[in-house]
């Protein structure tokens, strides 16, 4: 039995899956399962009581999808992770284990558009306060922390436009104010960056984009990296304090440096019952082989569309962090060197029209509302995804009336380049 | 030995060779972590020995409580203290006196004193400390998987069916231990802040 740490291909083909018990089939099976019987009563109960390993009911844990947190735990460097049902799931969970009513938790203003509304709106009734700073300013992190602070958020690559998110610095100011470091490492996945090696404490993922990567089923996870102490000062009582809905269990107490993740089950999932379908988590898993593969012809397809892009008379700006020209070039460098990723955004000359009609003319490009998929995709934010923002938010986001999205494909580059020029030039 | 981070050889060999082991501060309280982990070893064969003094007549999973090490009357491969790190000390030089010497003292989560560990690791006792046995085992044996938790094991052989009061299989590929590194980075720093 060696020590060596075999590398991320490796790891995203097997890390947590093995030949099945009973069967000894090899690809992870699908338990399409409500339930698993236990041997008796001591086991159910030592079940319930978080006092033993295995399985109850699918929405607290399921044998294929607890492949998929092992998985993505592993690829990400981290102590353990519990999937759920969407990424937006996977940050209610989050919060919920984080913040009191009255809390408050800090969020860069560059987020995707389905976030901010969340957090604006959806969390404001939970009493949950979100306040935004700027990721191009650090030191608006560090204003905004006040004794009420919680935590912080931010996209590693960051919706819409691509843009790279200095993770060190801002972990830096969270360490400072005691809060855990959130960083959704959805655009980037972790074959380019991995936050916690960057001072993460927790990673969140929409499994619906590249993890997944094939466009076909909806999913989110959160990743603990077992690096904060829920332990000082009572400000986490979901994870310090003795739990009444486990007859007075600490949870890091009892699961030290997987904690978090645990409490995300336990006390979130369990409770909220955002719980992810087996089959989804089959099919995210079958993705998952293939993450390095994918994401690094994304990457190179996206470059090639950026500079083809840059090049062209009827554009005005690109927005990739992958050009030598961007202003987060020094960034993609250093966090992302593999690629910048493959979602990134453009304006037009032509303006809020000429973007409109380059979306209808486009043949290969899918008109639609995701990233992240095998096939490429298009979509005009300031009417979509970024639809719910007032003006002055929409440019602040990255997403000006002006501005296209691009999400690319691992389609022949050449293909993708020449459906963009006849787009263009009609 | 680093106590930062253990190889997973180290934790293996350790996990494979003891048979019984006296457990200092186990509680007869079923949510208590001491609780958790003398069960779950007991079902996984361990032949288990709880020593409180606060219990002395009592039992715990049917094993009768004795009040301290020297009260055993029998060798014991290994000490699992569940005391905070404050308390270790006299636990350890208690154990020194005992005829033979365990080979194992192991530090529950949260505990460690490297002072107690550097005199065990003298006489030639291996040291663990601020691990969960119960962990542990079920990480080799990738049984903690079920959780979601990163085992940091891989196999492409079968599992065996798990069974209640089976011995696991510990010898899965490991991965390591690196790859919770920033986990253990944090672990370090905060001992050496404390």
């Amino acid at each position: 039995m060696s020590d060596r740490l075999p590398g991320f291909s490796t790891l995203a083909v097997h890390a947590g899956a093995q030949p099945d018990p009973t069967t000894g089939a090899r690809a992870t099976p699908i338990y399409q399962t409500t339930s698993f019987v236990f041997n008796d009563a001591d086991h159910a109960a030592s079940l319930f009581g978080l006092q033993a390993f295995g399985n109850i009911y699918t929405r607290i844990g399921n044998p294929t999808n607890a492949v998929l947190e092992e998985r993505v735990a592993a690829l990400e460097g981290g102590t353990a992770a519990l999937a759920v049902a969407s990424g937006h799931a996977a940050q209610v969970v989050v919060l919920q284990q984080l913040l009191q009513p009255g809390d408050e938790f800090i969020a860069a203003r560059k987020l995707y558009g389905g976030s901010i509304n969340q957090f604006t709106h959806a969390f404001k009734s939970f009493g949950w306060n979100v306040v935004w700073a700027d990721p191009d300013d650090i030191a608006s992190f560090e204003r905004a922390v006040t004794p009420r602070t919680k935590a912080i958020f931010i996209e590693s690559i960051a919706n819409p436009a691509g843009s790279i998110t200095d993770i060190e610095a801002i972990s830096t100011v969270a360490r400072k104010a005691g809060v855990p470091l959130i960083v959704d490492n959805t655009l980037a996945s972790p074959y380019l960056i991995r936050p916690i090696d960057h001072g993460a404490d927790i990673v969140v993922h929409s499994l619906t984009k590249f993890l997944g990567g094939h466009g076909n089923s909806i999913g989110g996870i959160i990743v603990d990296a077992g690096t904060f102490d829920w332990s000082t000062g009572g400000k986490y009582p979901m994870l310090s304090e003795p739990r009444p809905e486990y007859h007075g269990i600490r949870l890091q107490e009892t699961f030290g440096n997987f904690a978090f993740a645990i409490a995300c089950r336990v006390l979130g999932l369990r409770d909220l019952g955002p719980a992810l379908s087996p089959f989804n988590a089959f099919m995210i898993l079958t993705g998952i082989e293939t993450l390095p593969l994918r994401m690094q012809k994304h990457c190179d397809n996206a470059k090639a569309v950026a500079e083809f892009l840059a090049g062209h008379p009827a554009v005005a700006a690109v927005n990739y962090a992958g050009l030598a020209s961007d202003k987060y070039n020094q960034l993609a460098r250093k966090y992302a060197p593999k690629g910048a990723g493959a979602v990134f955004t453009f304006s037009l000359k032509g303006g809020y029209d000429a973007g409109v009609s380059l979306v209808s003319k486009l043949q290969l490009f899918s008109h639609l509302a995701n990233v992240g998929d095998t096939r490429s995709l298009v979509i005009h934010p300031a009417s979509t995804t970024h639809s719910q923002l007032d003006d002055a938010a929409k440019v602040k986001s990255g997403a000006g009336p002006d501005v296209v999205r691009l999400s690319i494909g691992i389609e022949d580059k050449e293909d993708l380049i020449a459906d963009l020029e006849q787009a263009l030039s009609a | 030995m680093n106590h930062d981070a253990y190889p997973d050889n180290y934790i293996r060999g350790i996990l494979n060779n003891v048979k019984t082991i006296a457990m200092v501060g186990a509680s007869p309280v079923n949510v208590r972590p001491s609780y958790f982990a003398f069960k779950y070893l007991a079902q996984r064969g361990y032949d288990m020995i709880p020593v409180n003094p606060g219990h002395v007549g009592k039992e715990l999973l049917g094993k009768p409580f004795v009040a301290s090490l020297s009260d055993i009357g029998r060798p014991v491969d290994m000490i699992d203290i569940f005391r905070n790190s404050s308390h270790i000390m006299p636990v350890v030089e208690e154990a020194l006196t005992l005829d033979p010497l365990p080979m194992v003292i192991w530090m529950q989560l949260g505990a460690r004193d490297d002072a107690a560990a550097l005199k065990a690791e003298s006489v030639g006792i291996k040291v663990v400390m601020n691990r969960c046995p119960k962990i542990e085992y079920g990480r080799l044996s990738s049984e903690i998987s079920w959780m979601g938790v990163n085992s940091r094991t891989l196999s492409s052989k079968r599992a065996p069916v798990p069974t209640q009061g089976m011995r696991l299989s510990l010898n899965r590929m490991s991965v390591g231990g690196g790859d919770t590194a920033a986990s253990d980075r944090a672990a370090k720093n905060k001992s050496e802040q404390s």
